[in-house]
């Protein structure tokens, strides 16, 4: 694996339709709970690709809401540039008790502190 | 007490039914999720940053002990131990799952509890004064009337569909605790010469992106033209109300774009073409409601309690606790104890499946089986003897439910914020909890007398910051969290929208900040003079100068 190398792409991000659970799409088509599993689309051809194969998710209601959200990797680690797709990979910054952050599907960020 | 009849029994249960279909078939992809959205908001079931979002409808506010402690269950069965009290007087619970949904609002429905009226563009359920059917000032319990317009309002086929969502909120006080001035629609009640009760109705007030204070169309409307006059106001905004952008579609931008006159003449020529037979209030009808809201038999006593002042003096923790969070009951040696869900550091209105027990508890025992949700975020025991007072004080205690801040600066409204919400542009818990944290000595907070500060996450204003003393309003500039205060805010009967100071803050120089205001304030003071009284005496401008000025 490189180090120090940077990606910066966009991931596909949704809800699971069941439970609600956040989700990104992975390299192999599935959905995974972290976000370090999420494939990273540099090129907007890819970035299209992503989408419709996430708009054919919802269409056999495994996913629903689907979005494109801004990213990089560094070190083989996915990182959200928005504060909103970091809590939403992680959990409640007022209770990192709770969500992704507690379940060890938090990535491999911090969780944002209180302020 | 509250209760449902035959019809509304009947009336939940279909509707749970109904839900538990229109889910299976949202799973198995019968219904896409456009079609099934507008069926789930129906039913309160919001999609939020996490996972779902269940906002269940607590009627004005009032709850027994069968139904705090079903919430309690549900939070640990189907959630994550803890339940969210909102502004309007609900609970949210953050982490449901859509294929548990159904079950859960069939455990709802066996202590009469739903989530319908929570969502969506129809006449919202109704919010009241906390303390109806205890406060010493008030007139009559509106809790009656609250319910007088659910019944006519649930379901109105006229009025399912309207451009936005609508609130309406009463007042039996001439002490506003409900903040009627500031819903699509507020009831506050008035008596006559003779003693006849009439209602001032005001309309096109709001908070959201544009915040208005309401003005009033009548001063006395006799009781029984209640609805008939509010079906006029409706037929109205349904009518003239824009529905080309949401953002225009509430009551409160006809009402400005047409002017309080014009809007004025347009509902009584409304009300006028109506046969008001149809409409008319029925005495009888209003005292079959009445009845479910039958004051408790309360006993003979003498209004000093020895007992407690005795504990009162003993105990100085219990005594501070005594002076912010027991208001004055109508029936001598009674009180309203008010409990605060907003300890140091902590969420506000959140509280534990523990804690809810222990309330309900509390309530079954010393309280009439009666507990009610403030649109503060706090809970209330309305009717409990003073001589209960301390036990009751010592259980609360032992939850972490007995901080005495009611009124004060802790006592911080807080919508969930960016930590919950997927409207959110920034976060308003961190916020709650350092400013918590910044004014955590209740001797200073006691020394600083009343002091709403409302912290919203967005435009929306779930967290009231329009009407705080202080209000605090995050944004995302650039995807960074900043915070815009505004002073001078009043949900009260003075009611008033803060002022915005000047450019906003990084979260974390946002307890300094509010330091600054609250000494700019305690400098200035006069004798007696409260926060609010002090700024609109004073102006933004000493507060600018202490916020601004170059360090």
């Amino acid at each position: 694996m490189t180090t120090n190398a940077t990606e910066k792409g966009k991931i596909l991000t949704a809800n699971r339709l069941r439970d609600g659970e956040v989700v990104f799409l992975t390299h192999s088509g599935e959905w995974s709970e972290n976000i370090d599993g999420a494939v990273l689309a540099t090129e907007p051809q890819a970035q299209a690709a992503l989408e419709a194969r996430g708009k054919g998710d919802e269409r056999v209601n495994l996913v629903t809401g689907t979005y494109l959200f801004d990213a990089e990797r560094r070190d083989g680690h996915v990182f959200a540039s928005h504060i909103k797709e970091r809590i939403r990979s992680l959990g409640p910054t007022v209770r990192v008790d709770l969500g992704k952050q507690a379940e060890g599907k938090g990535g491999h960020f911090a969780a944002l502190q209180g302020v | 007490m509250y209760r449902y009849d035959e019809f509304d029994s009947q009336f939940v249960n279909d509707r749970v039914s109904q839900f538990r279909d229109q889910a299976n078939r949202r799973l198995t992809g019968e219904l896409s999720e456009d079609e099934f959205r507008p069926l789930r908001l129906m039913n309160g079931l919001y999609l939020q940053l996490h996972a779902y979002m269940l906002r269940i409808a607590v009627p004005y506010g009032s709850l027994d002990s069968a139904k705090l402690n079903t919430l309690a269950y549900i939070a640990e069965k189907w959630d994550r131990g803890y339940g969210h009290f909102t502004t309007r007087q609900n609970l949210q619970f953050n982490w449901i799952k859509l294929e548990d949904t159904a079950d859960i609002l069939a455990k709802l429905a066996e202590v009469e509890m739903h989530a319908i009226q929570t969502s969506g563009n129809c006449i919202r359920n109704v919010t009241t004064d906390q303390w109806a059917g205890a406060a010493a000032d008030e007139i009559a319990d509106p809790r009656p009337i609250g319910e007088l317009v659910r019944q006519w309002s649930s379901l109105h086929p006229e009025f399912s569909y309207l451009p936005r969502k609508f609130k309406i909120a009463v007042t039996g006080s001439p002490n506003d605790r409900a903040a009627v001035k500031v819903h699509d629609i507020g009831l506050r009640l008035h008596l006559n010469d003779r003693g006849e009760r009439g209602w001032e109705v005001l309309v096109g007030g709001g908070l959201g992106r544009t915040p208005v204070i309401a003005v009033t169309v009548r001063d006395f409307l006799p009781e029984h033209e209640l609805i008939g006059y509010l079906e006029a106001i409706m037929r109205v905004y349904n009518l003239y109300g824009r529905r080309d952008n949401k953002y225009k579609a509430r009551i409160k931008i006809l009402v400005h774009e047409i002017g309080a006159e014009k809007f004025r003449a347009e509902v009584e020529s409304e009300y006028a073409r109506r046969p008001h037979a149809d409409t008319k209030v029925e005495e009888r009808e209003l005292q079959r409601i009445s009845a479910y809201f039958a004051a408790p038999k309360f006993e003979k006593l003498p209004r000093w309690s020895a007992t407690f002042e005795e504990a009162r003096a003993k105990n100085k923790d219990f005594a501070n606790w005594v002076r912010t969070n027991i208001a004055a009951h109508r029936a001598d040696g009674y009180a309203i104890v008010n409990i605060s869900l907003k300890p140091e550091g902590g969420i506000p209105g959140d509280a534990t499946a523990d804690q809810m027990r222990v309330v309900a508890d509390l309530g079954q025992r010393y309280s009439f089986d009666e507990i009610r949700v403030s649109h503060h975020q706090n809970l209330v025991l309305p009717h409990v003897k003073r001589d209960d007072l301390f036990a009751i004080w010592k259980v609360l205690q032992a939850s972490d439910l007995a901080t005495s801040n009611i009124g004060l600066a802790g006592d911080i409204i807080a919508c969930p914020g960016l930590d919950y919400c997927s409207l959110a542009t920034a976060r308003s818990i961190p916020i709650a909890q350092s400013i918590s944290r910044r004014f955590a000595d209740l001797n200073r907070q006691h020394e600083i007398g009343p002091l709403r500060i409302n912290i919203s996450g967005c435009i929306n204003a779930c967290g009231h910051h329009h009407v705080g003393h202080i209000g605090i309003l995050g944004l995302d500039k650039k995807g960074e969290e900043y915070y815009q205060i505004t002073l001078g805010g009043s949900s009260a009967d003075s009611a008033s929208i803060g002022t915005i100071l000047g450019p906003g803050f990084a979260g974390e120089d946002v307890p300094d900040a509010i330091e600054k205001i609250v000494n700019t304030y305690l400098a200035h003071r006069q004798p007696g003079e409260e926060f609010l009284a002090a700024y609109r005496r004073l102006g933004p401008q000493p507060f600018k100068e202490a916020l601004y000025a170059a360090a």
